[in-house]
């Protein structure tokens, strides 16, 4: 198997994978890490489920505080926020084919795309953030709304917005610094269609974070 | 790998002598001694949380005050509710002893995923430094349950224990998919699913509870610490927040933690009863699909903990009539393990006497739970120490008896030495007798209406109480027994043989203690693990009935 990986992926010899000792071969191992990081996956779901529960409980029972607090939420700049993750979510997805296909020198490229599109996330999310504080939406004790539109309890929606999205954009921080790892093990040509695990593994991640701002965005600023 | 095959004809070194020195346990990869380290952690916080038991029980010995304040009282039940849940029973089988004997079960080398094990023991190791701090701090008074508005208004540490309890989940989280992947990726060729010994389906439906509920309570703590830093007032009804609604998180992960719990211990009573009957166990597939049911069904029933806090009274009545489906694959397996028994040889070692303590004291834990999931019962008997003797039969009469007969059972396999058998039999009778003096007076003490957390009590109670406080001092020196034989064990113990019980178990087919990749050839399967007929011979009249 050795000679393969050095033939077909022009591997320098000291990053050359080795299966860990208790697996059966490469294919046990990739199956199994994936398997383990499904179930990672679905621990994140539950976590970020329990805020979702939150929301719904308190959707209902102040349906017209949410309506009203959620004009103050900037669409377009949400909007374009989904955009961006959704084009980040691709360009990973075409980096993890890149390994598959053995395209050593695409991966770099497409990950420094996703890379700049979670930044640009990022950063659109400051902006955000910065409005609300200074219009006092910052809750807990800096709650100091002082619009004559502003609902009663609007602290709840405003609590759970900065708790879930901040919990949210957490992950992404924590996906930057995945996919910086990735791109440098990519650009010492680590990864082969032989053994491209990582770029899998963060891929997965990366597409979950991308599906949990999918499922923000409307629960927040699209509240009919 | 040249060396490995150039070493396979020699004699294989034990994995506790393969690598000396602290440095090499330390950071070491191999299951076996990660499950040795937990062994020793968990059992530091069991002595840790007993202290506070046996300090609660000398408080209570008298009316009023009589070593501590009843601010002290406070913390030191908070405490022992605490570190006993969180830092002991959660981890104690599943990541000690399952960590040490799932690999051997399934012919595996180590877990899937033995950098992970590693990681998640120094997060248990984390998370039990920041209970210390909150100790040191400034105590804790919540009750293990930290239930708003209280928690976030008392100036005790609750972000430091929050925190603690956060990362000690993730610990959990870990090792629960590492067990998953292990089961799914890494059984030996030709070992089905239902070829596993009982013990792995047990561990199976825990590390599914792991994975599933455990962020739940992740979450919740996160919020409770936001509402404490920040006041958002999610659980704050002045800021338009809903109390009910953390205790509705709170036990969405609190009771399948139940099941966290206890399903581990009964996977260890499946492997100790067919040992020591010397009998093939009674429907297998029974055990191990009611371990799944258990699993599943423990996700549905977390209301039950709610009937008196103002949830929807539908609501009320389903979880109470789903909490009576639980009884059912619970009793199929007493039923089972008991018919396993039906004309054995029943050897009375001490692994057995637990065995068989866990069955009687379990059985008392659970139909008391039927007792409690009865709505108009349940509300003469919430928040009474009827209460606090049901939860302490199914926890300590089950998990931690099971703990102890698991220990006991597999302590040659894992030290390579015996312990003294005479003072194993001795303490065993001492715990059973000293549980029930300590906890059946409680079940009399809450159905007369004493209330739970209570630090001061009428005097009509008094003698109850001292009784209780008597029968915990000889559960208290029962344990001190079991250090003693232990440490004599390790120091001065007669070497163990491969198999001192005539086990079946795969575990017994490698030397103990066992080598450092678990088997020098691997195990012959077409001997399952429970056929004690094919190699002991049935007894005869067992044989006409089937």
């Amino acid at each position: 198997m050795s000679e393969i990986t050095a033939e077909s992926g022009g591997l320098k010899k000291e990053f050359e994978h080795h299966v860990g000792h208790h697996f059966a071969d490469a294919e046990n191992e990739f199956t199994a890490n994936k398997l383990g990081f499904w179930l990672f996956l679905a621990t994140e779901i539950l976590l970020f489920g329990g805020l979702f529960v939150a929301y719904v409980v308190f959707r209902s029972t102040y349906p017209m505080t949410f309506h009203e607090a959620h004009e103050h939420l900037s669409k377009p700049m949400g909007a374009i926020n989904t955009i961006v993750l959704i084009c980040s979510s691709f360009t990973m997805a075409m980096a993890v084919r890149a390994a598959q296909t053995n395209q050593q020198k695409r991966i770099v490229p497409l990950l420094a795309i996703t890379l700049a599109c979670a930044f640009m996330f990022l950063v659109i999310k400051f902006f955000e953030y910065k409005a609300k504080i200074e219009h006092g939406y910052l809750p807990g004790y800096w709650y100091t709304p002082h619009l004559a539109t502003d609902p009663p309890n609007g602290n709840i929606f405003f609590g759970l917005y900065f708790v879930m999205t901040g919990l949210h954009g957490l992950h992404v921080l924590g996906g930057i610094g995945a996919i910086t790892w990735i791109m440098v093990k990519a650009k010492k040509r680590q990864f082969s269609s032989e053994w491209y695990t990582p770029v899998e593994l963060v891929g997965m991640y990366w597409h979950l974070v991308d599906l949990i701002w999918i499922y923000l965005f409307p629960l927040f600023y699209l509240i009919g | 790998m040249a060396t490995q095959t150039l070493d396979a004809h020699r004699p294989s070194v034990s994995y506790l002598d393969a690598a000396k020195g602290w440095k090499n346990w330390a950071y070491t990869l191999d299951h076996k001694r990660i499950g040795v380290m937990y062994l020793i952690a968990v059992s530091l916080a069991l002595l840790v949380g007993g202290i506070f038991a046996m300090l609660i029980r000398i408080e209570l010995f008298t009316p009023g005050k009589t070593i501590m304040t009843a601010e002290t009282y406070n913390k030191v039940f908070t405490l022992h509710g605490i570190i006993m849940v969180f830092l002991f029973i959660i981890p104690s089988i599943p990541a000690a002893l399952g960590n040490f004997f799932l690999p051997i079960m399934i012919g595996a080398k180590d877990v899937a995923f033995p950098r992970l094990n590693i990681a998640s023991y120094y997060l248990w190791i984390t998370g039990a430094i920041f209970t210390l701090a909150a100790i040191l701090i400034n105590g804790i008074d919540t009750g293990w349950t930290f239930y708003t508005p209280y928690s976030v208004q008392t100036h005790t540490s609750v972000i430091w224990m929050g925190l603690g309890i956060f990362v000690l989940g993730f610990s959990s989280i870990f090792t629960g998919l590492n067990f998953l992947v292990t089961m799914h990726k890494l059984r030996m060729p030709g070992l089905g699913w239902f070829d596993m010994p009982l013990f792995l389906w047990a561990i199976y439906g825990t590390a599914l509870i792991q994975v599933l509920a455990t962020p739940v309570i992740g979450i919740t703590l996160l919020l409770l610490i936001a509402e404490r830093v920040m006041h958002i007032g999610i659980f704050d009804p002045a800021l338009g927040g809903d109390p009910v609604l953390f205790q509705h998180f709170f036990w969405f992960y609190s009771h399948p933690a139940v099941y966290i719990m206890i399903l581990p211990g009964m996977g260890i009573i499946s492997e100790v009863i067919t040992t020591f009957a010397r009998r093939h166990v009674f429907g297998y597939r029974f055990i191990a699909f009611s371990s799944i049911a258990i699993a599943v069904l423990g996700f549905l029933v977390w209301g039950h903990h709610m009937f008196v806090s103002g949830q929807s009274e539908v609501a009320t009545m389903v979880f109470s009539f789903l909490t009576f489906f639980v009884a059912i694959p619970s009793a199929i397996k007493v039923f089972n393990w008991t018919t396993t028994m039906y004309k054995g040889q029943i050897a009375l070692d001490t692994p057995m006497l637990y065995a068989l303590s866990f069955l009687f004291l379990f059985s008392i834990g659970g139909l008391t739970g039927i007792f409690l999931g009865a709505l108009s019962v349940d509300v003469h008997l919430t928040d009474t120490y009827f209460v606090v003797a049901h939860f302490h039969y199914v926890m300590m009469g089950g998990t931690v008896m099971a703990f102890l007969a698991g220990l006991h059972y597999w302590w040659p396999k894992m030290t390579g030495r015996m312990y003294n058998e005479k003072l194993g039999r001795i303490g065993a009778v001492m715990v059973f007798v000293g549980f029930n003096v300590t906890f059946l007076t409680q079940f009399v003490l809450g159905s007369q209406g004493m209330p739970r957390r209570y630090y001061d009590y009428l005097p009509k109670y008094e003698k109850l109480h001292q009784m209780s406080s008597f029968g915990a001092w000889l559960l208290g020196s029962a344990f001190l027994l079991m250090t003693i034989y232990f440490v004599q064990s390790l120091r001065s113990g007669a070497k163990a043989p491969d198999n001192p019980w005539g086990s079946l178990g795969f575990e017994w087919r490698t030397p103990s203690p066992p080598p450092v990749e678990n088997y020098d050839t691997p195990p012959d399967i077409s001997i399952g693990p429970y056929d004690y007929g094919k190699v002991y011979g049935k007894p005869a009249q067992a044989d006409a009935k089937a």
